[in-house]
């Protein structure tokens, strides 16, 4: 279990790492903290020409509250958010969701940025990013800025709208909004695991956005009545999904707990709450 | 900084205190590097895709997985493993801790573990059972139900903070 | 016999004491000596194993040649070399079948070696494996084990004829007639799942061929049975001393699952062989999970007769197991260990017992701690939950009113075991009171009063230890048997020296896996020489050419602390009896009045030496030594237990030596919602015998425990209906973290056993058998079902509870939905495409529009008509695979449908699929394509990316048709376009 071979490059900064991105293009990997393309590369389900570390490129390593954002430089750990102690202040449905991301040692070296960049349909992150209407900032040697909607940057499993010349340089998550109550659950096979499903909720007057991670193959945003009506429209939701049987859980499984656990959450059941 | 895929680059670190140098490949894992070419056997690999946490060692200080990073990653930074913990064969707190509350069996997950702990009390002084266990998370252990090492993390803990209020005291 | 202190009253360091280790401080400091940490001979070359991608497949051929080209490339050994340097490993029942080292012909499990490679490291290996050419031709598999007894399921070994290759039927007692006279006949059917205990450390072989004298030198982390030695010696072809199989000094866990690396053992001997060079290979977690070793899954029908009050008269066992694809030694095993004990701690005395071993397309099976204790315990403890909860009674009570009674052992149990000692009873009495039952019971009262879902789960299980290694030719007719001449018993041995500074050295053949066998052989030395524990030293490497082992030797059966702590006990008895009576002669004392204590050897208010003294006599001045004192001071004892005779014509085995008991009850709470089982309390009483260590007896139970917990509530090796493997890394493989672990209340009595020299038995297995059922007989109690099926995940718990789904809305179709567990992958999905019926038709069928649209195809050659060969490379994200492929377009029905049919290997698997297309004639002049495909991956992308398959699959093939409706339309679609339609006609998608 050991990678296929590719030429190392330490990218000294943003701009020799988009070089390198724009000269390899499909060829070339960002390599992050590398919590899951590590493992990618040790099992050869990819195989890159060449890897390109941004560990030491300083100007990617940045957290700041910036209109009305906290922005996420592409080389900031998710220690960093989960040590962040005004971050509960800031982004408190993040702030709820990051103990549930892998674990302590994993968290270390696992980065923001790389976690929206894998798009693994069941990871907290992506999912809090586009519950909040959060965006992606792509960045390209030759092509603009873009700063793309996190719902639109997700096309499916691991598949998202960057193009091979272009990285995930920063992600800005809106900053929390006065009268909105921001709840996250998830439930997974054991502590740290992937999300069996994951909800992320902004309650707001009358209405919530609800966020579904694990079901569909991509993180999903639906913006949902409270009151009489919400039990439907979380039916709805749940079938709309595509849930999918694999060997830890059936899809009725999944969309049974899309609805219960929705309105739990939702509705402030203590079960939610618990967590 | 460029390695060609069939170059062996010099790399240097500082594993445990004291500058090595050795050569890899871009390719080389970090755990292949320090155990077959600097001989720090102590580090085990168990999984290679960062879910066993055995090889987990410190990078500057912070424990992370060696399987999950390459050693030219590791160039001009400080490693510290498990073999780091003792001084003069006596070994730290946080070992015979683990050897009077019978926290290892076959051993091979443990070094890992020792290594994560060693940040964790650093970082969570005084911490409850569910941190301890909630660290801990990141190891898998066969042979022992982690009992063991709750126990030994949390009584380390105890005995640093008295230390720290009796030396206080004597301040 | 021994007679020991209670554990207050052993002395620090002796026996009995809660001894720390002598093993940790090494183990603590980095400085354990593993199997993959151990020097390697200069010019050691590296292998890497190439594995089948398929379940069931003919190999066509196998070209090695682009492979041997490549850099740092030694050699590949292959199926042909096998065979012309090697022999079929021997099998345990009388079936014509052949497992080899590589598949020669058929592969029969997804990750069956076919090939080796051989190079310089271990990269180099790995990047040549992918140009090992290897053709096959798709055979059926077959998964299931009750469907391969059938007669049309698909024959895994042509020249056995059958998948059934051994089936034995027993009876005990006069089962027909308890049956007929019971007035309830209590029915359960059951199924033990694979899993396996899964060491931390993989298997590692480092082997070298010796030419000259024709000998295979490996070092191997193998655990034993070294029974298995005479197996690899027969496949090798040479005898048993041109077999030198050493072990490491450490071993990072094993828990039974070593004992499958000899195979490999074998096979890296013929890869140094063929290359001249020592060959080292390290498994990885990929191999180690789709190809090592696994518990044998069950499926046992189970039947009490049973009289009012719950005394079970007699059972009726129908059991298959599934071996996998080869009946690999020591299986079938699984069934036999536990044959003498079938009746538990039960006095039923009637038994009807049909065992069948059925091979199907998965890893072989082999030993997994508590071998065989699951899958028997499972069976019958649930039936025993089973007629409690159908007859209205208290589980506790049906339990109590048919245990073995106080007072008659050593008893003789319906199937032959001979139960040692014990008294259950108390033990249960012991549970209930130590354990808090009764408050156990009252938070189960308020729980269900508050209308949360609380159960209690019992089980009682006896601990069968040091097993005879006869009992296996119970797979054997009796006459079969007298033609192979009759198997019992089980040798272990001891070495113990003095050197000639006094210093004392004690070896064992146990090869301990991080159980502390050294600790406590020094505890037992300490004890009896009076010499400081830290001073001794206990070798536990296990050299097969100079130390003393015999078949039984090895760690399993948890038959140290019965048999080979005995030995050392007997072997060091030997040394203080000759050191007694050298003193003794000197000074004309008797030698029962000469002690050893303290570094000394003396006598009560008497003459004494320093210990180094005396032995250094023996070694220094022989002549000053009594008559018939050899000098040296080195013994070695052998022993086996006369307990364990053979089994006798009429199938009775006593199958193991010692018998322990075990008491469980535990209450869980389960989530109504998610379906999460919570342990509340586990309770888990032991009676093991004599206790040597306190502290090792808890930390073997607390390891049982948590591994058993993984066994009922989250571990299982997946296999999908096509047999690809579908647990391929630990993300899907679920072992319990330290959250998941509930810590249990550890209960002790000890009743010595009296067949073993220090009064020990075996404890490290116990919760193994009990505790997955426990936990089970607590879900059933909670949910009030029977169907209890392991492991109990949230999602199958709460499709327990009942998922009443309300309907989809009205006009939303769903996707076909997949055939559970396993990989097939269907769905359906449709575009728009501005063309014509027609056009679009003829488009598909055009080969330059085919190339253009199947998404990575670099080339596409045509074949006959409508039929080519492909090189395509597809994937998602990150993860991409190159694909040799063919492509066929068949059903043609122009202009309104067609199949496109595609199949092709890769490095990372093999896949099939196959889409049915559906044209239709829109009002505005364009197409309605609808397509609904089925399609199956196998190999490594199936084991390792389960989760993200169907979607992957969904993305690739919807590339197709949304390429060819940007071909036709010349330019690129509005996909937000179609993702509009497609929501408001209800289709696939997810926006």
């Amino acid at each position: 279990m050991k990678p296929a071979v590719f030429d190392y490059v330490r990218a000294a900064n943003k701009r020799e790492a988009l070089q390198q991105l724009t000269e390899h293009g499909e060829q070339a990997r960002i390599i992050a903290g590398g919590q899951s393309l590590m493992a990618v590369l040790n099992m050869r389900l990819a195989q890159p020409k060449v890897l390109i570390d941004i560990n030491q490129a300083s100007d990617l390593h940045y957290l700041k509250v910036e209109n009305n954002c906290l922005k996420v430089g592409a080389a900031v750990r998710q220690v960093e958010l989960l040590d962040r102690t005004s971050l509960v202040d800031e982004v408190p449905l993040l702030a709820q969701a990051m103990p549930w991301i892998g674990h302590f040692q994993t968290r270390n070296r696992g980065t923001v940025c790389g976690s929206v960049a894998h798009a693994d349909p069941s990871a907290e992150i992506p999912l809090c990013l586009v519950t909040l209407g959060g965006t992606v900032v792509l960045e390209s040697l030759k092509g603009k800025r873009r700063e793309v909607p996190a719902a639109e940057f997700f096309q499916g499993v691991l598949t998202t709208e960057k193009r091979p010349d272009e990285m995930v340089v920063e992600v800005q998550f809106p900053l929390r909004e006065a009268d909105v109550i921001y709840r996250f659950h998830e439930v997974a096979m054991r502590h740290g695991d992937f999300a069996l499903v994951a909800l992320a909720a902004c309650i707001r007057q009358g209405e919530v956005d609800l966020g579904v991670g694990g079901v569909a193959d991509r993180p999903t945003l639906r913006r949902l009545p409270l009151g009489a009506e919400l039990k439907d429209s979380l039916n709805t939701l749940a079938w709309s999904l595509g849930a999918q049987d694999d060997v830890h859980a059936s899809a009725p499984y999944r969309r049974q707990l899309v609805r219960e656990l929705g309105q739990q959450l939702i509705e402030d059941n203590d079960h939610a709450r618990a967590s | 900084m460029h390695v060609r895929a069939d170059q062996r680059f010099p790399i240097q670190i500082e594993l445990n205190g004291r500058q090595r140098e050795g050569l890899a490949e871009p390719r080389m894992q970090l755990c292949d590097f320090l155990r077959h070419e600097l001989g720090t056997t102590g580090v085990h690999v168990g999984c290679e895709h960062g879910v066993c946490g055995a090889c987990t060692v410190l990078v500057d200080g912070v424990a992370s997985r060696s399987c999950l990073m390459l050693a030219v990653q590791a160039h001009e930074r400080r490693i510290d493993t498990v073999e780091s913990l003792s001084r003069d064969n006596i070994m730290n707190d946080l070992q015979q801790a683990f050897s009077r509350h019978h926290a290892l069996q076959c051993g091979f997950c443990t070094a890992g573990i020792l290594m994560s702990c060693v940040e964790f009390l650093e970082r969570v002084p005084s911490p409850d059972e569910t941190q301890v266990r909630d660290m801990l998370s990141g190891h898998l252990c066969r042979c022992t139900g982690y009992t063991g090492m709750v126990r030994a993390v949390l009584e380390v803990a105890q005995q640093r903070q008295e230390t720290l209020v009796e030396n206080n005291n004597d301040v | 016999m021994y007679m020991q202190k209670s554990i207050a009253e052993a002395t620090v360091g002796h026996i009995g004491s809660r001894q720390a280790r002598v093993e940790d401080a090494a183990l603590l400091q980095g400085q354990g000596r593993y199997a993959d940490d151990m020097a390697t001979p200069p010019g050691t070359l590296q292998a890497a194993v190439v594995r089948s991608p398929h379940a069931h497949a003919r190999i066509r051929s196998v070209d090695a040649s682009r492979a041997l080209t490549m850099k740092g490339v030694h050699g590949v050994l292959t199926g042909d070399d096998v065979k012309r340097w090697s022999n079929p490993f021997p099998v345990g029942v009388r079936a014509p079948m052949e497992h080899w080292p590589l598949a020669v012909d058929k592969v029969r499990y997804v990750g069956e070696p076919v090939c080796v490679v051989i190079a310089d490291d271990r990269y180099l290996a790995e990047d040549a494996l992918d140009a090992v050419q290897v053709e096959y031709e798709p055979l059926t598999p077959i998964i299931d084990p009750e469907a391969a007894t059938l007669n049309d399921a698909p024959i895994l070994h042509e020249g056995v004829g059958s998948n059934v290759v051994n089936e034995r039927n027993f009876r005990y007692g006069d089962p027909e007639r308890a049956f007929a006279e019971a007035p309830h006949r209590i029915t359960l059917k059951v199924q033990y799942p694979r899993n396996s205990c899964t060491p931390i450390e993989c298997y590692v072989v480092l082997a070298q061929y010796l030419p000259a004298s024709e000998t295979y030198d490996v070092m191997a982390n193998f655990q034993g049975p070294y029974a298995l030695h005479s197996v690899m010696c027969r496949a090798l072809n040479v005898p048993a001393n041109r077999l030198r199989l050493r072990t490491p000094p450490d071993s990072g866990g094993s828990f039974g699952i070593k004992q499958g690396v000899f195979p490999y053992v074998v096979l890296m001997g013929l890869a140094s062989r063929k290359v001249g060079a020592p060959v080292k290979w390290v498994e990885d977690r990929l191999e180690h999970l789709q190809a090592s070793s696994s518990a044998t899954n069950r499926v046992c029908e189970i039947e009490a007769a049973v009289e009012a009050n719950g005394r079970v008269t007699a059972l009726r066992y129908d059991q298959i197991d599934d071996c996998g694809a080869y009946l690999r030694a020591p299986e079938p095993a699984t069934f036999y260990r536990m044959h003498g004990n079938l009746s538990g701690a039960y006095t039923i005395r009637n038994l009807a017992v049909r065992n069948r071993v059925v091979l199907t397309n998965k890893m072989p099976t082999g030993l997994n701690r508590g071998f065989g204790g699951g899958q028997v315990y499972f069976a019958l403890e649930r039936l025993m939950q089973h007629v409690a909860a159908e007859l209205g009674l208290d589980p506790l009570e049906v339990i109590q009113r048919n245990l073995v009674p106080a007072g008659v052992f050593p008893y003789r149990a319906a199937a032959g075991a001979l139960l040692d000692s014990g008294d259950y009873p108390a033990a249960v009495e012991l549970a209930r009171r130590k354990g808090n039952l009764d408050e156990l019971l009252q938070r189960r009262d308020q729980a269900r009063a508050e209308g949360r879902l609380y159960g209690i789960g019992y089980a009682a299980v006896v601990e069968p230890s040091i097993s005879n290694m006869g009992y296996i030719t119970v797979a054997m007719t009796p006459e079969e048997r007298q033609k192979a001449g009759p198997k019992n018993g089980a040798v272990s041995t001891a070495t113990v020296s003095v050197d000639p500074l006094g210093s004392v050295t004690a070896h064992v053949s146990s090869t301990p896996q991080g159980q502390g066998h050294q600790t406590v052989v020094a505890q037992i030395i300490s004890e009896l020489l009076g010499v400081k524990l830290e001073s001794i030293s206990v070798n536990v490497e296990l050299d097969t050419g100079k130390d003393a082992w015999s078949i039984a030797s090895g760690n399993y059966s948890s038959r140290f602390s019965g048999a080979v702590a005995g030995s050392v006990y007997n072997a060091t008895l030997k040394i203080r009896e000759r050191m007694a009576t050298i003193a003794a002669d000197m000074w004309q004392v008797s030698s029962t009045d000469v002690r050893f204590a303290d570094g000394k050897i003396f006598v009560e208010n008497g003459p004494s030496q320093p210990f180094h003294r005396v032995a250094g006599t023996t070694h220094w001045s022989p002549g000053l030594l009594p008559e018939g004192e050899t000098g040296g001071l080195r013994e070695t004892a052998f022993w086996t237990p006369p307990q364990l005779e053979a089994p006798n014509d009429q199938d009775c085995i006593n199958s193991s030596l010692c018998y322990g008991f075990i008491l469980d009850f535990c209450g869980v709470e389960i989530d109504r919602v998610t379906g999460q089982v919570r342990i509340d309390k586990y309770v888990t009483t032991h009676d093991a015998g004599r206790i040597l260590n306190p502290m090792l007896v808890e930390g073997q139970i607390l390891g049982a425990y948590s591994q058993a917990l993984g066994v009922a509530l989250m571990e299982e090796f997946a296999y999908g209906e096509d047999g690809s493997f579908l647990s391929g890394t630990l993300a899907d493989y679920l072992i319990p973290t330290a959250p998941e672990v509930v810590d249990p209340v550890i209960l002790h009595m000890e009743t010595p056993s009296p067949f073993t020299p220090l009064g020990a038995k075996g404890v490290g297995e116990g919760n193994n058998m009990s505790t997955p059922v426990c936990i089970a007989n607590a879900v059933a109690d909670a949910l009030g079902r029977s169907d209890i099926k392991l492991p109990l995940t949230p999602s199958r718990v709460r499709s327990m509870i009942g998922i009443d789904e309300p309907a989809a809305p009205e006009g939303l179709v769903m996707d076909a939905p997949k055939v559970a567990g396993g990989s097939a992958l269907q769905a359906n999905d449709l575009v728009e495409i501005p063309a014509p019926p027609q056009q679009v038709f003829d488009a598909i069928l055009d080969p330059e529009t085919l190339k253009a649209i199947i998404p990575g195809c670099h080339a596409l050659e045509l074949e006959s008509e409508n039929h080519y060969r492909a090189d395509v490379t597809v994937g998602v994200g990150m993860i991409r695979a190159r694909f040799a492929a063919r492509v066929a377009l068949t059903d043609l029905d122009p202009p309104h449908s067609l199949r496109l049919s595609g199949s092709g290997n890769s490095p990372m698997g093999s896949a099939t699929g196959s889409a049915k297309i559906n044209l239709v004639a829109l009002e505005n002049g364009n197409t309605r394509l609808e397509y609904a495909y089925e399609a199956a991956v196998t190999g490594k992308v199936a084991a390792v990316g389960g989760r993200m398959l169907q979607s992957a699959s969904r993305v690739i093939i919807g590339q197709i048709f949304t390429r060819l409706a940007q071909r036709l339309s010349g330019k690129p679609i509005d996909t937000s376009l179609w993702q509009r339609l497609r929501a408001l006609l209800g289709m696939g998608g997810t926006k």
